[in-house]
C-alpha cells in the first residue's frame, strides 16, 4: 500500500568514486575542524569517517540538491558527537559548502557540536544518546507502510550500546522483522573512561544483536572495499533487520590518536594540527 | 521546523447530537479513554496516515488492531522506543498516536518527548491514560502529578486537558490536523459529565462554563472541574458569584481569558489534578504577575508522595484538592475585594 510514494529511480554515479581519497579527506576535515575554538570530538570522527565515507559515496540514495527527495534512504547519526565527520561527507556530497566547515561551532554557525535538524541532510538532531535506533526504526516502518522504497540507516557508538533504550529499539525491529532497517556499529571498543569491555562490557556483542532478532554482519571497519562489500548485500533477504558491527580503531589514521581515549575531545593547536597531518599523510602514503 | 496552534478547532464534524442512536448518557457515561479509542478508529478509518502506536495497553491490539492491522504496531512496553519510533513514523508523513500512561509519557520517556517529538516539532498525538491521581489505588508509581509541570516546559508541545468524555471527542477531533505534537491528558475511570449537551470546543480557548463577577475559579481536568461548579453554586447560595473557566488547554494557556478574570473579579482560584507547582496554578501566575498582578489561590497536590490507598477523589481531597476547599478560597478572595 502506497500513498505518499514517488517513484523514482536511484542515481548512479558516471564512474566510482575513489573511496581512499574521500575517506582522506574526511579525517583531513575533521581534523581542521578540531582546531575550532572548543575542538572537536576527533576520536569517534576518525573510527568513523570510512563508514561514513562508503555510505555516503556508495551506499546511501540521495539527492543532495533535495534533500527531502521522497525515494531517500535515511540516515541517522545517532552518535551525535561524530558530527565533524559528517559535516565532512556532507560537504562532499554537496549539501553544505566545504568554506562552511570553517565555522564548526562557531556563533552562528548551522554547524552545531552536536547535529541539528536545521542543516540540509540532517534528519533529526542527535547527540544525546540512546535516541536515533529508535528514530530509523520508526522511519523504516513509515517507508514501509507508505510503500516507499528507502532504507532507513543508523551509526551508533559501541559505548551508546549501554544505553537501554538501544535495546528498547533493537528487541522491536527484530521482533517486526524491519528488513529495511540497518544498525551500523562503530566497534572503535574506546569511551571516555577508556575500553568499553572494562566500563560495562558489550561482548559477545554479535550474538547479543543475534538474540534480539537481527542478521549480523561483521567487517574490517577501515577496509573500503569490504565495507562496501557488506553494505552491496543489503537489505537481507531474511526480513530482519540487519547490524553491521564495524571493527575500527578510535583516532584511526592519525597515529598521534590511534587508541587513545584521549582523542575522544581534542582542541588541535596548529602545532598539534601539523603534527596530526604529518601523520595521516604518512599513513596513506605507506 | 515550527510547529503552529490551529487558529480554531470548530465542532467536529460527526459530533453525536443525541438524535439518533445511543443516549448521551450511554455515549458518554464511560471512561474518557473508551470515548479516545473509539474516536481514533473513527478517524482512522477515513486517514489512512493515522497509526495507533501501541506500548501494550490493553485493548487496542483488539479494537484497533484488528480491524485496520496496517495502521498499528505495538513496540510493546517501552516508552523511550514508543516515542522515538513515534516521531520516526511522523517524520515520514504519517500520524502517530503513541498511547501509554501519562508518568511513562512524562517522566520515563521524558527525554525522547522533548528532543524526538516537541525539539522537530512532528505532529505525534501523545495520549497518555492514568494522569494526575486517577490511578487512584494503585498506587504512587502509577501516580502523574508532575506530568503538567514538565510538559509545559516543552516548545512546540499542545497539553490538552479533557473535562470528561464529551470533551475527550471534542478534542481528539480538533486536534486530529494538528501541524505539530500533542500531549493529551486522560485519567482512568468513568467521572461524571460536565457537558450534557453539543457546544463549541476551540483548543487553547478557555470554556466559561458558569458566569460571574466576584471571583474566578479555573480549573482543568475531570475533578477538578466538577468540584469548581459545585463550589460555585455553594458560594451562588452565599452570595458570591464565581466565574468558572474549564482550562482544558495548559499550553498553549489562554492569556486572554486569564487577564480577562484577573481584571474583572476579585482573583483567582486554580484547581488541578497535578502538583500545587507547576501546573496550571502556576502557568496563571506566570501570566498575571507580568500583565495583571491579582491574588491567586492555588488548589493541587501537595509537594508529597501518596501511599494512602484510596479511589481518585478520596485522594484529592485527602490532597486538599475539594469542593469545600475551592469555597473557602473563593469566598476569602471574594470578600477581600
Amino acid at each position: 500500500m502506497s500513498i505518499l510514494a514517488e517513484p523514482s529511480p536511484v542515481p548512479v554515479a558516471a564512474e566510482p568514486p575513489d573511496l581512499a581519497a574521500l575517506a582522506h579527506e574526511v579525517r583531513e576535515l575533521v581534523l581542521r575542524m578540531g582546531t575550532t575554538a572548543h575542538g572537536t570530538h576527533v576520536g569517534g570522527s576518525l573510527s568513523a569517517a570510512d563508514v561514513l565515507t562508503v555510505l555516503y559515496h556508495e551506499v546511501l540514495r540521495l539527492r543532495p540538491e533535495r534533500p527531502d527527495w521522497d525515494g531517500r534512504d535515511w540516515f541517522v547519526l545517532s552518535k551525535g558527537h561524530a558530527s565533524a565527520a559528517l559535516y565532512a561527507v556532507l560537504a562532499q556530497r554537496g549539501f553544505i559548502d566545504r568554506a562552511e566547515l570553517a565555522t564548526y561551532g562557531a556563533p552562528g554557525s548551522r554547524l552545531a557540536g552536536h547535529p541539528l535538524r536545521r542543516l540540509p541532510g540532517v534528519e533529526f538532531p542527535t547527540g544525546s544518546l540512546g535516541h536515533g535506533l529508535s528514530l530509523a526504526s520508526g522511519v523504516a516502518l513509515g517507508l514501509r507502510r507508505t510503500g516507499r522504497p528507502g532504507r532507513a540507516f543508523a551509526l551508533l557508538g559501541d559505548g551508546e550500546l549501554q544505553e537501554g533504550s538501544v535495546w528498547e529499539a533493537a528487541m522491536n525491529a527484530g521482533h517486526h522483522g524491519l528488513d529495511n532497517l540497518v544498525a551500523v556499529v562503530d566497534r572503535n571498543g574506546l569511551q571516555i573512561s577508556g575500553s568499553t569491555e572494562e566500563c560495562v562490557s558489550l561482548e559477545p556483542l554479535g550474538d547479543r544483536w543475534r538474540s534480539f532478532g537481527w542478521a549480523v554482519e561483521e567487517v574490517d571497519g577501515h577496509d573500503l572495499d569490504a565495507l562496501r562489500a557488506v553494505f552491496a548485500g543489503l537489505p537481507d533477504a531474511s526480513g530482519r533487520p540487519t547490524v553491521v558491527l564495524a571493527r575500527t580503531v578510535k583516532g584511526r589514521g592519525v597515529p598521534l590518536f590511534e587508541g587513545k581515549k584521549k582523542s575522544h575531545s581534542v582542541r588541535l593547536t596548529p602545532r598539534l594540527l601539523q603534527r596530526a597531518m604529518t601523520g595521516l599523510n604518512a599513513r596513506r602514503a605507506r | 521546523m515550527t510547529a503552529t496552534m490551529p487558529e480554531t478547532a470548530p465542532a467536529p464534524a460527526g459530533t453525536p447530537t443525541g438524535d439518533a442512536g445511543p443516549s448521551w448518557e450511554e455515549r458518554y457515561a464511560v471512561p474518557a479513554r473508551e470515548v479516545y479509542r473509539r474516536t481514533l478508529l473513527e478517524l482512522a478509518r477515513a486517514d489512512p496516515r493515522i497509526v495507533c502506536v501501541d506500548s501494550d495497553m490493553g485493548g487496542l491490539e483488539t479494537l484497533f488492531g484488528e480491524e485496520l492491522p496496517e495502521q498499528y504496531v505495538n513496540v510493546g512496553i517501552a516508552e523511550a522506543n514508543l516515542m522515538g519510533v513515534s516521531a520516526g513514523l511522523a517524520a515520514t508523513g504519517l500520524l502517530p498516536y503513541a498511547n501509554t500512561l501519562s508518568g511513562f509519557a512524562a517522566a520515563r520517556a521524558c527525554e525522547q518527548v522533548k528532543i524526538d517529538v516537541a525539539g522537530n516539532g512532528l505532529p505525534v498525538r501523545i495520549v497518555a491514560t492514568h494522569a494526575g491521581l486517577s490511578a487512584g489505588h494503585y498506587g504512587p508509581t502509577h501516580h502523574a502529578v508532575e506530568d503538567l509541570a514538565i510538559l509545559r516546559t516543552l516548545p512546540n508541545l499542545t497539553v490538552v486537558v479533557p473535562a470528561d468524555a464529551v470533551e475527550t471527542e471534542y478534542a481528539v477531533r480538533a486536534t486530529a490536523g494538528l501541524p505539530g505534537p500533542l500531549f493529551l491528558r486522560l485519567g482512568r475511570a468513568a467521572t461524571p459529565l460536565v457537558h450534557q449537551e453539543p457546544y463549541e470546543f476551540t483548543v487553547g480557548r478557555a470554556r466559561e462554563l458558569r458566569a460571574g463577577t466576584d471571583v474566578t475559579i479555573v480549573a482543568t481536568g475531570p475533578h477538578p472541574v466538577s468540584m469548581a461548579l459545585e463550589a460555585a453554586r455553594e458560594l451562588a447560595a452565599r452570595g458570591v458569584s464565581a466565574r468558572v473557566l474549564n482550562m482544558h488547554t495548559i499550553k498553549p494557556l489562554d492569556r486572554e481569558a486569564v487577564l480577562a478574570a484577573a481584571r474583572e473579579t476579585g482573583g483567582i482560584v486554580t484547581v488541578e489534578d497535578h502538583l500545587v507547582v507547576g501546573g496550571l496554578g502556576a502557568a496563571v501566575c506566570e501570566v498575571v504577575t507580568q500583565e495583571a498582578p491579582c491574588r491567586v489561590h492555588r488548589i493541587g497536590v501537595p509537594d508529597r508522595f501518596f501511599d494512602h490507598v484510596a479511589d481518585e477523589r478520596e485522594l484529592l481531597e485527602l490532597a486538599g484538592v475539594s469542593s469545600e476547599r475551592i469555597v473557602a478560597a473563593a469566598a476569602s478572595l471574594a470578600a477581600a475585594r
